[in-house]
């Protein structure tokens, strides 16, 4: 049995409201909120950042799946706002939180999806026999261009996952991953902000690639949204993952314990692995959770997990995603948040 | 002049149509109405676009869709007049197979609007450049104007005025072809986003993709290819000034009523005759100025009378049973091609659930920009 044997999340404590961000633009706040189902995302203090982030994801699931940190034997951070354009988040990481140094580190990027290949190739190398542990993150400190439909979502945070085969604690029994030359959202170098193709990021990128994935994975599988206790896809928006949820016949009731995007906002490679957390505090033996990401560009990463025993033992070992989000609450106007995010130019 | 008869149709479905650019789209109309009309070469053609350039950085619209629709060595031409583009490029075709030009002349329109980010820039082009869009005014502002003015003037309500677009979506729940068949409620309208006060997102047609043909033959021919052609009666043509501030009445289109007017002579009837009107209604407003400026109401009260019901079904006349821009949808160049579609489907009984009960006459009405250039087309069931 090879599957998650520890689990982790972090999200910053400062949030923005959606009805702060529609004032300062001129917008209607009522419509926004009821156009994209969010009403405040997190924001990221002023010294943190992705790789601060996935520290502390890391040292979650580390609490969780108690190992000795040398143990792990590969350490993928997949993020597409990787604090340089060249030089390992993956590295601080490691001296931070006393793995390796005899260990593969590698940083992945592929829009929102990065977070869930990180899994997916820690999963492999377990699975493979290459080595007992791996683990898979993905956070994001994604900005949204002043203005643009975006600057609602665009929010920060991220989760860890320890792969391995002792004690696991969902095993993973299938994946399934669907990609294509799509180019619904991208950003060149040297540009500060992304550009996307507007509706063109719907139906030919997000459920294209969702759904092509997740109806693999089911067929593949044998299975169908009925028999899941859970489901979690890729969140850019409080709509999105709802309607391709229903298309593929999931219910509310099992996506909203994973659905965190109206009050998170839109992690980017945090996003479905943070939604796929906040299901691990709650989830029982024997659940089923079913998992889909997506990355404009564009691709998507589809797993079936089943919920062992061994989740009841561990699941109050580090905060749990919700309490996360609403224990811990700094609001920010407008002026501190464009302070913050480096939206103002300074003097330097 | 000949007399000239509709021989086929065809067009695409309108909506978001991410597969398909602007040459699929319009060899499927042309396709489709060619083997309608079980011709399988045509002598001429015109195809409707208002700006392929700068939508798709595509001219030569002749070379390319002769090309794609396997007509090579065809004579074509692109027609441009804005937004009355595609009724253009009818009236064209019209007048080339009248005067005995040619014999079987295919007619109709495309645009591929969903391939730019920011297509309200494009549909400026319409304005007068240097002294509306210059100064940063565009379509949904310069029919804001027209709203406000006309409700001033007549005491037209918000909620009168919704009341066009929740009767487009009526009608359009029965049309395949819709890019929105379905219902809107006065709370969808009243609760939309804000685009140019008073016209909310519901009193806009949507950005469309959609390409529509038709095949014109003389009418002692039609015979030959089809039991049921339709008859184009009369086309009325006409320009107004390009510039909003150049109406002398903000609460009149001159150019729909100089069309309509020579469309009325030309066919020698009047309002009284029309059974269903294809009316552009590119804003909500549009459709009530142009219901009056083409005869079916007095000033000033189109738009209590169509909230009142006499703009549907039993009423005094249908006005868009297709569901109209708003709801069918607007490919700029394609509308009033669409529009002609739409009156041939109403007068040979192939209209389905939205079918006008015994429509004998139709018209259509088709404009470019704030009312800059306008084609009326009277239809006739034979």
């Amino acid at each position: 049995m090879v599957g998650i044997v520890g689990y982790g999340a972090y999200v910053p404590a400062h949030r923005i409201k959606s009805s702060t961000i529609a004032e300062q633009w001129g917008s209607d706040p009522a419509a926004i909120e009821r156009g994209l189902l969010l009403t405040e995302k997190t924001v990221p203090g002023q010294d943190e950042d992705t790789i601060t982030i996935s520290v502390a994801a890391a040292k979650n699931a580390l609490k969780r799946a108690r190992i000795d940190p040398q143990k792990i034997g590969a350490v993928y951070i997949g993020s597409e706002s990787h604090p340089y354009a060249v030089k390992p988040s993956g590295t601080i990481l490691i001296d931070a939180l006393g793995i390796g140094p005899h260990v593969h580190v590698a940083d992945y990027e592929f829009a929102c999806k990065a977070g869930s290949e990180a899994m997916y190739v820690a999963y492999s190398h377990v699975k493979s026999g290459e080595m007992e542990y791996a683990m898979g993150i993905g956070a994001d400190t994604s900005q949204g261009a002043p203005g643009d439909a975006l600057e609602y979502s665009a929010s920060a945070g991220g989760a860890a996952f320890i792969f391995g085969k002792t004690n696991v604690l969902a095993e993973v029994l299938f994946t399934h991953s669907y990609t294509s030359d799509t180019p619904d959202f991208w950003r060149r170098e040297y540009q500060r902000y992304p550009r996307h193709g507007g509706r063109f990021t719907g139906e030919p990128a997000y459920f294209k690639h969702i759904l092509g994935a997740s109806r693999a994975i089911l067929e593949k599988s044998g299975m169908k949204a009925s028999d899941f206790a859970y489901a979690v896809f890729h969140m850019p928006n409080g709509k999105f993952p709802l309607k391709v949820g229903k298309t593929l016949g999931f219910t509310n009731q099992q996506m909203e314990q994973g659905w965190v995007v109206n009050i998170m906002g839109n992690t980017y490679s945090g996003s479905s692995p943070t939604g796929l957390t906040s299901i691990l505090d709650v989830a029982k033996p024997g659940d089923k959770i079913f998992m889909c990401s997506f990355g404009s560009g564009a691709g998507s990463d589809s797993f079936i997990f089943q919920v062992t025993d061994k989740i009841l033992e561990v699941q109050d070992l580090a905060p749990k995603t919700r309490d996360l989000l609403n224990n811990k609450k700094i609001y920010l106007s407008y002026g501190k948040y464009a302070a913050y995010r480096k939206k103002i130019l300074f003097n330097d | 002049m000949r007399d000239v008869a509709i021989i086929g149709v065809g067009m695409t479905k309108f909506g978001e149509l991410w597969e398909q650019g602007i040459r699929d789209m319009f060899a499927e109309a042309a396709i489709k109405a060619m083997d309608d009309a079980g011709v399988k070469k045509i002598d001429s053609f015109y195809v409707g676009a208002m700006s392929s350039g700068l939508y798709t950085y595509q001219e030569h619209l002749s070379s390319l869709m002769a090309d794609y629709m396997g007509q090579i060595g065809v004579p074509g031409l692109h027609v441009e007049s804005a937004c009355a583009s595609g009724g253009s490029a009818v009236r064209a075709a019209f007048i080339e197979v009248a005067s005995g030009m040619s014999d079987i002349v295919l007619a109709g329109g495309v645009e591929k609007m969903w391939d730019v980010e920011d297509g309200t820039i494009v549909l400026a082009t319409a304005s007068d450049q240097e002294y509306e869009a210059y100064n940063g005014v565009t379509f949904p502002g310069l029919y804001a104007m027209m709203a406000r003015v006309y409700m001033e003037k007549y005491g037209l309500t918000r909620e009168e005025l919704a009341q066009v677009p929740i009767k487009n979506h009526k009608h359009s729940v029965n049309n395949p072809n819709a890019q929105y068949p379905f219902e809107i409620s006065l709370n969808d309208v009243l609760k939309s986003s804000m685009v140019a006060d008073p016209l909310r997102l519901m009193d806009c047609s949507p950005i469309t993709d959609g390409a529509a043909a038709v095949i014109l033959c003389p009418l002692d021919r039609a015979k030959e290819f089809t039991d049921k052609p339709v008859k184009i009666r009369a086309v009325g043509a006409a320009t107004g000034p390009i510039a909003l501030h150049d109406h002398k009445d903000l609460t009149r289109l001159e150019a729909v009523k100089l069309a309509a007017d020579r469309a009325y002579k030309m066919a020698g009837l009047s309002p009284a005759d029309i059974s269903f009107v294809e009316v552009h209604d590119c804003f909500s407003i549009a459709e009530i100025i142009v219901a009056e400026e083409l005869g079916f109401f007095e000033y000033g009260t189109a738009g209590k009378a169509i909230a009142e019901g006499q703009g549907t079904y039993g009423g005094k006349i249908v006005i868009n049973p297709s569901g109209g821009l708003k709801a069918k949808g607007h490919p700029v160049g394609a509308t009033g091609a669409a529009q002609v579609i739409e009156a041939y489907y109403q007068l040979t009984g192939k209209a389905g659930a939205r079918q006008v009960p015994d429509a004998k006459f139709g018209m259509t009405q088709n404009m470019g920009g704030s009312g800059g250039s306008c084609i009326v087309h009277i239809l006739e069931a034979l």
